[in-house]
């Protein structure tokens, strides 16, 4: 069945030979890149190897050195987040990207607030508040505390935030940078259901996790960097995390 | 599922304004208490009167603080907006004019400073501590040191008028107060300004230009420590080149007393009309209680520790 799906579908994002220069350090060397639409893709490799750097060029936050992205087939460029999040792609990042001193709503709609009014300066706090509590349902996330700060959250509940509130944009590419890094496993259960969950609801999910069995789990598809180079693409029914392993750190394949 | 909200208590503890205000009710019933003088018309609107610029420029303040930065030149600034003024003045030319082109210079100042933190990176601290000496240094130079007198009654009405008893500065403080919560709670730009000081790299990644929110903050800070600085003019009747020498510590310490976290993020400018008026109402009392005046500063010191002391051990437990 997925199979079919990814026979019959055209790439919804392709990046192709994507060079990342900083100064003299290659973060990245010619890689290609492929997101099929209602897939998950694991990006896999050391520390290093060019994985968030990849993912900081899809969302906007930096300009490849060369190579070009395709969006459904057309050709874009990603200048700011603001084009990202145009595009349909939305991106939870690693360092979670919330603002402690705020409370859930003004952190669930962080740089997008949504205003009223003929001014089109005040922020429309009462459909912030409804939108909020409304896709926190859909997600089955649970959190306390809707006004207090977000630093009276734990861990779990804070990326679950910082997921969640990427899903109301209509975004079609998620991308998550270590999601579950700072998790426990009862969290990280959760959190790989919320990855699944958005695969359902037909967004394609970009996701960079060191955790093996979490790739495994989740993943349909893993692509390995190493050293800012491509060295492996696999769909997961045809390899197993010892060969990814094996592509990770570099060891002779035979 | 449910989404609760904590309780009453909790909320009530959670919250600085809240805790603010208790202290300073106390301070009040203290004083009554204590003194026949101090709840008295006529001792209030004066304590109002006195407290006004410096709630004013700490309202300026308050603004860059909660987006991460500091501003030293506020001082500095309120005594310039005075100069200027009362050197266009004493030229002839309207009181209208004159005092645009005072608080146009102090925005001016302002907008410097934004632009040296947000463009060339410098640190805020640095920035304005270079803005407060340059601007301080003009104050003298223009005036070779001395004190500009003889300024015309209709501007010193500003300061000294009363409405229904109820200064005129005091009226303007709180106009200014409504007009700045409303800027930082109710508007998109407020909203960002609490995210540049909560989380400059999180505020980035979303995609606010945090640059341009720092800029207007800055810009804000001159603007209000010149509205503060020309109602301080008018109301000593003199603008003297060493006004405002230090004030610019009282401005920052109202912003912390009133629950303003210095490393940004957090605050309202309520917090800073608070804490600006538990400064002086805490000038007022050791005054009316006898106090040497000289010991005025170990005091203000003493509740700045205490304030900021309460607030940490507050977020802390609850």
């Amino acid at each position: 069945m997925e199979a079919k799906v990814f026979a019959s579908s055209q790439p919804i994002l392709s990046l192709r030979g994507i060079s990342k220069y900083f100064g003299g350090v290659h973060a990245l060397e010619d890689v290609d890149f492929d997101v099929y639409p209602q897939e998950i893709v694991a990006l896999v490799g050391d520390n290093g190897a060019g994985k968030s750097t990849l993912v900081k060029i899809i969302a906007g936050v930096h300009r490849p050195t060369k190579g070009h992205i395709f969006f459904q087939g057309q050709p874009v460029e990603i200048h700011s987040p603001h084009d990202a999040q145009a595009l349909g792609i939305e991106i939870v990042y690693q360092e979670l990207a919330l603002i402690e001193t705020r409370d859930v709503p003004a952190n669930f709609f962080l740089g997008r607030e949504p205003v009223k009014g003929r001014l089109g300066i005040f922020v429309d706090r009462r459909k912030m508040v409804e939108d909020t509590v409304r896709t926190l349902r859909e997600l089955g996330i649970e959190l306390p505390y809707l006004r207090s700060p977000v630093r009276y959250l734990s861990g779990g509940q804070r990326q679950a935030l910082a997921i969640g509130r990427v899903m109301p944009w209509g975004g079609k590419i998620i991308i998550m940078d270590e999601p579950t890094a700072a998790l426990g496993v009862k969290e990280s259960r959760r959190v790989l259901d919320l990855i699944l969950r958005l695969k359902e609801k037909g967004c394609s999910v970009i996701v960079i996790s060191h955790n093996m069995r979490h790739v495994f789990n989740v993943a349909d598809r893993i692509v390995v960097l190493r050293g800012g180079r491509k060295v492996g693409d696999k769909k997961k029914s045809e390899t197993t995390p010892d060969e990814i392993v094996k592509l990770i750190v570099g060891a002779d394949m035979l | 599922m449910r989404y609760v909200e904590p309780g009453l208590v909790l909320r009530f503890a959670r919250n600085q304004l809240a805790a603010l205000l208790v202290i300073l009710g106390g301070m009040v019933l203290l004083l009554s208490l204590l003194t026949s003088t101090f709840l008295t018309a006529n001792n209030i609107f004066n304590v109002l009167r006195a407290f006004s610029w410096i709630a004013i420029a700490s309202f300026g303040q308050s603004i860059v603080i909660i987006g991460g930065g500091i501003d030293l030149s506020a001082g500095s600034n309120m005594a310039f907006a005075g100069i200027i003024t009362a050197m266009l003045l004493l030229a002839g030319y309207s009181v209208v004019f004159s005092i645009l082109v005072g608080l146009l210079i102090t925005l001016g100042i302002g907008l410097l400073n934004g632009l040296m933190v947000s463009k060339t990176k410098l640190p805020p601290f640095i920035a304005t501590l270079g803005t407060m000496s340059i601007v301080r240094g003009f104050c003298y130079g223009m005036t070779q040191g001395w004190p500009v007198r003889n300024l015309p009654r209709s501007f010193m009405f500003l300061g000294q008028t009363d409405i229904w008893r109820v200064p005129l500065p005091a009226i303007i403080m709180i106009g200014l107060a409504v007009f700045c919560a409303i800027l930082l709670e109710k508007t998109k730009l407020g909203y960002h300004v609490y995210a540049v000081g909560g989380n400059e790299y999180a505020a980035s990644l979303v995609g606010i230009n945090t640059g341009r929110v720092k800029t207007i903050a800055f810009t804000l800070s001159g603007l209000f420590a010149g509205i503060g600085g020309l109602l301080m003019t008018a109301r000593l009747g003199v603008a003297a080149p060493t006004a405002a020498q230090g004030y610019e510590l009282d401005i920052i310490a109202a912003a912390v007393i009133g629950g303003i976290s210095l490393t940004g993020g957090e605050g309202s400018v309520w917090g800073a009309l608070i804490g600006a008026a538990i400064m002086q109402i805490l000038r007022n009392a050791l005054v009316l209680m006898g106090f040497p005046a000289y010991w005025q500063p170990a005091a203000i010191g003493a509740v700045i520790i205490g304030a900021v002391m309460i607030d940490m051990y507050r977020k802390r437990k609850v």
